[in-house]
């Protein structure tokens, strides 16, 4: 036996080592889930509460900030979740989909430029959309598409991380030879992609969609420089105008109920689906 | 034979290899590559509104990129830096020791998955929203003031907001809080795969933990190193969210916490199509290197060891094994 039993001082040593790290680890959670906290109990009081000073009991008022904030005539809350979600599932279903498709389309053809097509994507692939958002707002005002969801949606075709992330799953999990199978029973290459290759790469897809949907609803650039009716704005466009609004004459109720109404159903979902998504983020090693 | 039947069956496949492909390439060129195109364009134009007036666009060379360099793009680009560095730092020093941690056989850290669901929480969030609930929190009658105003620790409400620093620190934290959860845990994905023969070796040797860190984890993981500095130095470059809410795009006092993307969006609001092209041009060159890096760290067939270190890992190796008999 090479390993040497461990005296005592090795333990103790080990086990200061081991409460020094929950404390290290402790006060980060606390760092990070504070402000949530915050933010919970702040949107359960009344701004007369909320001014007086900090509680760390929730108030009673959570309805009548939430009515508030819906029936806000200045800040239309409600048909702000609407366009959100709106865009922000479509440009997941999108962008997934399509990402796979030109995975598989790369993965399973040998074609003349299929390496030259791989290259370009992965060199593009953490380049900014930023950098072409002038070209971009001009052609879709020729275009004829300012102040609609299509600039939005469409380019999440276009999704080099997701495509990336869809790539190497395929690399790690789908085998040739059921396409092959499936060539040999007579399946067309779509129908053998839509009823084959889409369900085998689910878990890629339902994690993808993820942190499609979440990129989509939380994106606040673009969609601010695209839309400009008060009916079409998203989520991000009305915090922002709530930040701009004259801070004093605010309910600071309900600002807490409408940063709640902003973030809290992603934490919810990402709560229930949590184990998924830190695994994916480890498998993906690339996020936008 | 294997290899050949594969090789001619997908030969007569080869036109759904582009079919399929199609759509993506489409929608890149559309609004992607000719959108660039004409950004990189109109920064050699004088094009803006003055007033209800819209002037040129008149070809003006480089005059574009002359004004931006002897005016704003300086100090726009070092507040930049100086926020990615203030969130940064501690992003990289806590996600390596809570990676190291992590994945510290003899420590065995007990309730794993939920600090890691904690820590990655805060990079899900809607940045702008983060951002203004950060500046509810710290504004002067905010309760972040009022709890350390009861605690004793101050006598007047600090004013964060109204401060160079204080809100530089507040972007920088926010960012820190975003991003080290993320950072965590793909360097534990990194440290995972690291041979653990190593480990047993250098613990035969009477290694500590420290030296094990610095002179076996460290090494092995300098790929990823780079990527994720790289990354994030790109993300760095886009901030925009935070700063733009928490200071209500006005950037602070004097401007000090405008970042480039908040000086292009400026630009893009008042129709200097000119300026914003050149903007955009300068942070296209930036970032195109950048990504030339990450392209690299992407396609690098091995793990990015040089030879004298894979023949050090060899050795390693090789004496491991004989130590474990």
């Amino acid at each position: 036996m090479a390993h040497t039993p461990k005296n005592q001082s090795e333990k103790a040593i080990l086990t200061a080592r081991r409460a020094w790290c929950y404390l290290v680890l402790v006060l980060i959670s606390f760092l990070c889930l504070f402000f949530f906290y915050v933010l919970i109990i702040n949107s359960t009081r009344t701004h007369f509460e909320i001014q007086k000073g900090f509680s760390l009991m929730p108030g009673k008022s959570i309805i009548t900030n939430f009515r508030n904030v819906l029936t806000d005539a200045n800040i239309p809350v409600v048909s702000g979740i609407r366009n959100s979600l709106l865009v922000s599932a479509c440009s997941a279903a999108l962008s997934v989909y399509f990402s796979a498709l030109t995975a598989y389309g790369i993965y399973a053809y040998n074609f003349k430029f299929k390496k030259a097509a791989f290259a370009l994507i992965l060199l593009i692939m953490t380049m900014p959309t930023q950098v072409s958002a002038l070209g971009f707002l001009q052609l879709i005002s020729k275009m004829g598409l300012k102040n609609s969801f299509i600039p939005l949606i469409v380019p999440s075709i276009a999704a080099p991380t997701v495509f990336f992330f869809m790539k190497q799953y395929l690399d790690a999990s789908l085998p040739m030879e059921i396409v092959e199978a499936a060539r040999i029973d007579g399946a067309g290459e779509f129908y053998t992609f839509n009823k084959i290759v889409l369900p085998i790469m689910k878990p890629a897809l339902a994690v993808q969609a993820i942190f499609s949907f979440v990129a989509s609803w939380n994106n606040y650039f673009i969609p601010a420089l695209v839309l400009d009716t008060a009916d079409k704005k998203t989520l991000p466009i009305l915090i922002a105008q709530l930040r701009s609004a004259d801070f004093l004459k605010f309910d600071m109720g309900k600002v807490y109920m409408m940063v709640a109404i902003a973030i809290l159903p992603v934490i919810v979902v990402y709560l229930l689906l949590s184990k998924f998504i830190v695994r994916g983020v480890a498998l993906g090693g690339v996020k936008g | 034979m294997g290899e050949k039947t594969k090789k001619k069956g997908s030969i007569s496949y080869a036109k759904w290899g582009y079919i399929f492909i199609a759509p993506f390439f489409i929608i890149f060129a559309v609004f992607q590559l000719i959108p660039l195109a004409s950004t990189i364009y109109y920064s050699f134009f004088e094009y803006y509104r003055s007033g209800l007036k819209i002037i040129g666009p008149n070809f003006v060379g480089l005059k574009n990129y002359i004004t931006l360099f002897a005016t704003d793009l300086p100090k726009y680009f070092s507040n930049t830096l100086i926020l990615w560095i203030i969130g940064f730092v501690p992003q990289i020093i806590v996600s390596l020791l809570l990676a190291a941690w992590f994945t510290d056989l003899r420590l065995k850290l007990k309730g794993q998955t939920f600090f890691k669901t904690v820590i990655y929480m805060p990079n899900l969030i809607m940045a702008s929203a983060f951002a203004m609930l950060f500046f509810a929190l710290f504004s002067d009658n905010g309760p972040v003031n009022a709890v350390l105003l009861s605690m004793g620790w101050i006598k007047t409400p600090i004013s964060f907001l109204n401060t160079v620093w204080g809100n530089r620190g507040l972007v920088g934290l926010m960012n820190f809080l975003m991003w080290f959860g993320n950072t965590t845990i793909m360097l534990m994905a990194a440290i995972m795969g690291v041979d653990p023969t190593l480990y047993e070796a250098a613990e035969l040797d009477g290694c500590t933990p420290n030296q094990m860190f610095w002179k076996i984890t460290l090494p092995l993981i300098r790929p990823i190193l780079v990527y994720v500095m790289i990354t994030s130095m790109i993300g760095g470059l886009q901030m925009f969210d935070v700063p733009q809410i928490l200071t209500n795009g006005k950037g602070g006092p004097d401007r000090t916490s405008t970042t480039m993307i908040m000086y292009l969006n400026n630009h893009l609001f008042s129709k200097n199509y000119g300026m914003a092209g050149a903007v955009s041009v300068v942070l296209f060159l930036v970032c195109a290197v950048l990504c030339v890096v990450v392209y690299f760290s992407l396609t690098k067939e091995d793990d990015g060891l040089t030879k004298a270190q894979r023949k050090e890992l060899k050795a390693a190796k090789k004496a491991a094994a004989k130590g474990g008999k």
